[in-house]
């Protein structure tokens, strides 16, 4: 196998098209990319561009049409199999008839934990997220932003060392969406998880990544991969340093270069 | 506050009033003293004016409840046992009573109980009234006009009726809907959830299944009863068959629809624990699918209850709901077979109550029951 210790995503020359009633229409292609253990790498561009269906590549939930995909060295349906990963969605997808820690609980009962372990873990998750003594409520009880962190917590509940978030804050407004920035910063920090995390907002992507994959519609492909420079201990304030800035303008080229406006 | 101010309700039965007095007698013969028609007339003016002065909205209410309903009840009883002797005076005080017992629920519904207890009685209160007065009317009309008894008879009588016969009602109610109605229900419904869940999970019953289902559907009741009765006998299993029949496909069709209920997000998730057939389906599916479950529920339990009477009328045993209604109306005891609907009603609408309880607790995560 490969040194496989480091590589948690490994994918070669990665395309999928999906066929549609108006014709094929090529989501993914030529898409070669390798992410290491402890690293947050954000995926961003526009509508289109296929940075979801990359995340549901990695999650199995969609099949590559070329190419090859590793997970921890397996294969997408093995490691969906292994629960190698929490999948975070744009919508918190809470069960309305569980309260928040039978929410947080579920992943748990259908891998079969025991009940006292459950209990200790929905507890220790829960803290994580800030959520403790909201345990009882229910998720229609609670406010989007909080809805959203007790779906966090139901993915680190099971505590696989990948976490796929598709654009979760995408729907809370900017106040709501720092704070659960920093928060998951901290958490990154703490779990010292590999975080693939989807967005369109330039911002967000650079203040969290240690790594900025900018892609480009029709075809879905990577255009730029950049580096981040800022320190792991970043404070909100960091994004108005000469750095910070430096880096978003470079994602902000990047953006424009993949852009095509010839349609 | 001041609530000073003329309703329309109490300003024209004042005005009824005053044209029932031009009209007197209230009857052709005997049937009111001169002391209880005074009386009659003195409750509602008096009520009417009464409840325009007074301050206080519950006081109001208080004395049109007691008007409207001591003078239908003075007019009613005054009326019984001269039936069709009644003219157009009777009819104008009667009009007058209820537009004071509508001017009650009126002031009823704006009034805001503070503790809970009130606010019950009151939504209590409100749709009993309504029903009273659908039976005062009922018996006003039908015998102020002499309707003939076999045509419709009075509610009262009805009522004496099921008083008098509680021995064979008892006896028909545990026939009917004791063995038949909760035998095919429980039945039916069971056998309608479970082909739904192989039809979910296999593809070639889903195809073949479904339509057959349909057909099932729409056979005339009519037509499978009396064949139930010669595959089941004449005792209760044949009419159970008929509910079986009844009620089976509403619960598997409602249940197939149920099972595609949850989101594409919801059974990505699951597909991201790895989770199986099983656990999918009783951790999210069934429980997405349960308000659809509780819609079949509910109407099947009305369902049953028609299967299960009409089915009677093709042979049974001489004892069951359906057969005391067919034998009495050839009796043209009809007053029975009011009393045997009254009862139906009553058992039906406790049935659906029932269910509906268990839908409130089940399903209190939805929407529709959580309110927003």
């Amino acid at each position: 196998m490969q040194p496989a210790s480091q590589a948690v995503v490994e994918a070669k020359k990665l395309g999928l098209t999906f066929h549609t009633g108006d014709g094929p229409v090529q989501a993914l292609s030529d898409v070669d990319l390798t992410i290491n253990k402890g690293e947050f790498v954000s995926f961003i561009g526009p509508s289109g561009c296929g940075k979801t269906t990359f995340l549901r590549v990695i999650a199995d939930l969609e099949k590559p049409t070329s190419g090859s995909i590793l997970i921890n060295g397996m294969s997408a349906e093995q490691a969906r199999q292994a629960r190698a990963y929490g999948y975070v969605f744009q919508a918190a997808a809470l069960y309305p008839w569980r309260t928040i820690e039978a929410n947080v609980a579920l992943p748990l009962e259908i891998m079969g934990i025991a009940r006292e372990e459950q209990k200790a873990r929905i507890k220790r998750t829960l803290d994580l997220v800030n959520l403790s003594g909201f345990e009882k409520k229910y998720p229609w009880q609670l406010s989007g932003g909080m809805q959203q962190r007790a779906s966090i917590a139901r993915a680190l509940a099971f505590d696989a060392d990948l976490l796929l978030m598709d654009e979760p804050f995408g729907a809370l407004d900017e106040i709501v969406r720092d704070h659960l920035n920093e928060q998951l910063l901290e958490l990154w920090k703490q779990t010292n998880k590999t975080i693939c995390f989807v967005t369109h907002s330039i911002p967000e992507a650079v203040y969290l990544s240690t790594r900025i994959v900018v892609m480009s519609p029709r075809p879905g492909r990577v255009t730029d991969v950049i580096e981040s420079t800022l320190p792991r201990d970043r404070p909100l304030d960091i994004r108005e340093t000469p750095e910070f800035l430096a880096i978003a303008a470079r994602v902000r080229d990047g953006l424009r270069a993949g852009h095509s406006y010839e349609d | 506050m001041s609530r000073f101010g003329i309703s329309w309700q109490a300003g024209l039965a004042l005005v009824l009033c005053a044209m029932a007095a031009v009209a007197l007698p209230l009857a052709a013969d005997a049937a009111f003293s001169a002391g209880t028609t005074v009386l009659i007339f003195a409750l509602i003016v008096l009520c009417a004016l009464a409840s325009m002065t007074v301050a206080s909205t519950a006081f109001a209410a208080a004395i049109l409840f007691v008007g409207a309903h001591g003078a239908a009840w003075l007019l009613v009883s005054g009326i019984a046992g001269h039936e069709g002797s009644a003219r157009a005076s009777f009819f104008l005080l009667v009009a007058a009573a209820w537009l004071l017992a509508w001017r009650c629920v009126t002031e009823l519904v704006t009034i805001r109980p503070k503790n809970r207890t009130a606010d019950t009685m009151l939504r209590l209160i409100v749709p009993t009234i309504f029903g009273v007065w659908l039976l005062l009317l009922w018996e006003a009309l039908v015998r102020g006009f002499g309707i003939p008894f076999v045509l419709l008879p009075p509610p009262s009588t009805i009522a004496v009726r099921i008083a008098n016969s509680l021995p064979v009602l008892a006896a028909d109610v545990n026939q009917t809907i004791f063995k038949a109605v909760l035998v095919g229900y429980v039945l039916g419904c069971g056998t309608g959830f479970a082909a739904a869940i192989a039809a979910d999970r296999f593809i070639f019953l889903r195809r073949g299944l479904l339509p057959v289902g349909n057909m099932a559907a729409a056979l005339p009741i009519i037509g499978v009863a009396p064949i139930m009765v010669m595959w089941f006998g004449f005792d209760w299993q044949s009419k159970a068959a008929v509910v079986v029949i009844m009620t089976f496909f509403p619960m598997l069709v409602n249940t197939v629809v149920g099972l595609t209920a949850s989101g594409h997000m919801e059974r990505d998730l699951m597909r991201t624990y790895a989770s199986g057939y099983w656990q999918t389906l009783f951790k999210l599916r069934l429980p997405a699918a349960m308000p659809f479950i509780f819609n079949a529920l509910k109407i099947n339990s009305t369902l049953a209850l028609i299967g299960a009477i009409v089915a009677e009328f093709f042979g049974t045993p001489v004892v069951g709901m359906g057969f005391r209604i067919s034998t009495e109306v050839g009796r043209m005891n009809i007053d029975m077979v009011w009393a045997e609907i009254a009862v139906a009603a009553v058992a039906g609408s406790v049935f659906y109550g029932a269910v509906a309880l268990v839908e409130r607790a089940v399903t209190f995560w939805h929407p529709s029951i959580r309110g927003g």
